[in-house]
């Protein structure tokens, strides 16, 4: 299976966000369950390793690009937020299993509207602000957003996991792709409300808009992840169980 | 190897192209002796007018993509569109028409040549080409994602009922022809339940929210209840307040909402404007001076859409369930009992058909009379066509320029398929 590009002896691979604080986060739990991670060669490089694991091999990619390896199974284990998981993957429960919650990346994926429209505090609100749009502009109420499937589903009523649902589907409207500084695009024009990730509000409403009451898409944290296509040995299956424990027991640390 | 290819699947082989092409031959002759002229639109069309008109359901299973200059373009993803603008486009300028189109600060821009001084002309398109969509759940016999729609369109037919009849008459000689025995048709006319809601006494508003929710059955009961218990329709605004801004007139309440706004220090932005917010909660202040709707009225709303009946009994279905409720919608009725009447003149046997009063298709845009062709080979949930009336989407396609239309399209790689037992 030379496609799924795991072939290197039969060492489990690691994928690893390559900087910031995920990054940190991530080393320092590792280092709390007691293995360390580092880089191998050059210090820009990409590849790593678990100085205590030798059966491990690491990759340090960008936590985007970990959701999608973890999808086509090109890795075994990852660390990303399940904003992504749940964004690049429709059926992720069939493609990668969420072994663990590591208690850092907090971040929740929003609805966010001007606060001044001070007719629309919900989803029900919003879609009768859109059809009323509707029919006024001849056009849809535009959804600024990175995350186009995880809107697509939330407004057509899915729910994830147990955050909530949204009472009726929002169908007016459309999703204009943006990556990077979706909070602007409302006071920019390009966009009438968003769809975004915040910690703690204040970038919204440092940009005058305020989330909706049942607006919270998905309350989204890094996850340990192990993929369900890519090929697994017994020998890598009982890497995994260390890894697991080990992280495990940094995250009680 | 790349995902999805299956290069292998016998849909991929000379002989099924020879087989759609067989087909499509005897369906496209059926549908030029009835006098439906053949049009060819682009394969690559603006991806646009998909978008503002049909919505992000169907956009998340459409190819969109923006090519070397910018433009955002799109594999069709349907046929019915790229005919409406076919119309559009050659509509002749011979008729003058005063209607200008309404302001609006962020009209829709679909690259569509603005129809201005046109005025609808009777028209009937047919087509046969590929169109695309992406599969979720993966490329498959039944669901593939490029197939061929064989269709037909009527605008501005002079006599609804009958063009309707003769859609889904042409539809059903046309799946007939190409072989196939076991197939029932299912109908449901909008028409009768936009009756029955401009019959019973409520809000104009009302009646438009409960349209809207109609392909919604679960925020549809909800709302039906909202409507009946009083004060249920409230929302996170102080009560003074609603009250204030909908006893005043529409300027009043615009001052009075844009002081709200200032006085908490919000900035007003966007193409969204304070007269919306107006109207939008007026609505809902006027919903709570209003008699709620009658809990007999939203029974007979919701006894209304469980009836399924063979489609010659559903009309007295619907007279038993109206009668003493001093509910009249013999007009819609009426118009129903023709089409049915006009379609067994086509030599169509209609006594085998199903109407369910809830059925309206996937889309919105359906503003009548619907069917769907099923077949046991495929199951319920893959119609082999289906088709219905769009009296509004010209419009929303124009920006100005309102038609009636129907029409109705097979999807031509089920349709060989069923004829087939579900084997290719």
């Amino acid at each position: 299976m030379s496609d799924n590009g795991n072939s290197n002896g039969n060492k489990l691979i690691l994928a690893v966000p390559s900087k910031g604080r995920l990054m940190e986060d991530t080393a320092a739990l590792f280092a709390k369950g007691g293995l360390t991670l580092r880089k191998t060669g050059n210090e820009r490089g990409y590849r790593g390793e678990v100085a205590e694991m030798p059966g491990v091999e690491v990759a340090f990619v960008s936590a985007s690009a970990i959701a999608q390896s973890l999808k086509s199974g090109k890795v075994h284990l990852g660390v990303t937020g399940e904003d992504l998981i749940r964004e690049q993957m429709a059926d992720a429960d069939a493609r990668v299993e969420l072994v663990a919650s590591l208690g850092f990346g907090h971040a929740d994926v929003v609805v966010a509207v001007p606060d001044f429209w001070i007719d629309v505090a919900t989803m029900t609100d919003l879609e009768e602000a859109a059809v009323l749009y509707r029919r006024r502009h001849g056009a849809r109420l535009r959804v600024a957003t990175k995350y186009t499937n995880l809107t697509r589903r939330y407004f057509a009523g899915h729910r994830y996991g147990n955050a909530a649902r949204s009472a009726v589907a929002v169908t007016m409207y459309r999703i204009v792709e943006s990556h990077g500084a979706t909070e602007g695009a409302p006071a920019a024009g390009t966009a009438e409300l968003i769809v975004d990730i915040t910690s703690t509000g204040s970038t919204l409403k440092a940009n005058g808009l305020k989330i909706l009451n049942d607006g919270v898409i998905l309350k989204s944290e890094a996850n340990l992840v192990a993929s369900r296509g890519a090929v697994w040995t017994d020998a890598q299956r009982k890497l995994q169980a260390e890894i697991v424990a080990r992280v495990r027991k940094g995250i009680g640390a | 190897m790349a995902a999805n290819d299956n290069l292998a699947d016998p849909v991929h082989s000379p002989r099924w192209i020879e087989a759609l092409n067989a087909q499509a031959t005897i369906i496209m002759a059926i549908f030029a002796r009835a006098g439906f002229e053949p049009i060819a639109p682009p394969v690559i069309q603006p991806a646009d007018v998909f978008l503002d008109v049909i919505g992000e359901d169907l956009r998340a299973r459409t190819y969109v993509f923006t090519d070397p200059d910018g433009a955002e373009l799109c594999l069709r993803p349907d046929l019915t569109i790229p005919a409406c603008r076919h119309y559009l486009a050659t509509l002749g300028s011979e008729f003058t028409d005063a209607a200008e189109p309404a302001v609006s600060t962020r009209r829709l821009t679909t690259g569509q040549p603005k129809p201005q001084g046109k005025t609808a002309q009777v028209k009937r398109l047919s087509y046969n080409g590929v169109v695309f969509r992406y599969q979720p759940a993966g490329d498959s016999l039944a669901r593939p994602r490029e197939f061929r729609q064989a269709g037909i369109e009527s605008f501005a037919a002079d006599n609804p009922a009958k063009a309707e009849a003769e859609i889904l008459a042409l539809s059903i000689e046309s799946v007939r022809a190409a072989g196939l025995r076991a197939f029932r048709v299912h109908i449901g006319d909008l028409g009768i339940f936009n009756a029955l809601l401009n019959a019973i006494a409520m809000p104009e508003r009302w009646r438009a929210q409960l349209l809207h929710y109609f392909w919604q059955p679960e925020a549809f009961r909800a709302h039906l209840q909202r409507l009946v218990q009083p004060g249920q329709t409230s929302r996170a605004l102080p009560l003074p307040m609603l009250g204030q801004i909908t006893s005043a007139n529409e300027a009043e309440a615009v001052a009075v909402i844009e002081r709200h706004i200032t006085e908490r220090g919000l900035t007003i932005a966007g193409t969204r404007t304070l007269e919306e917010i107006a109207v939008h909660l007026r609505g809902h202040g006027q919903d709570l001076l209003v008699q709620p709707l009658a809990a007999r009225s939203a029974e007979v709303i919701e006894a209304y859409l469980k009836i399924e009946a063979p489609a010659e009994a559903a009309p007295a279905r619907i007279r038993r369930l109206l009668s003493g409720t001093g509910i009249d919608i013999e007009p819609a009725l009426k118009a129903y009992e023709e089409r049915l009447k006009l379609a067994s003149q086509e030599g169509i046997d209609i006594s085998q058909a199903a109407f369910s009063a809830g059925f309206g298709r996937a889309f919105e845009y359906y503003t009548g009379f619907v069917f769907e062709i099923l077949s046991p080979a495929l199951g319920d949930t893959t119609p082999i066509g289906g088709g219905g009336r769009y009296d509004t989407l010209v419009k929303a396609i124009s920006g100005s320029l309102s038609v009636p239309a129907v029409g109705a399209a097979l999807h031509t790689e089920r349709l060989l398929l069923a004829v087939r037992g579900g084997r290719p």
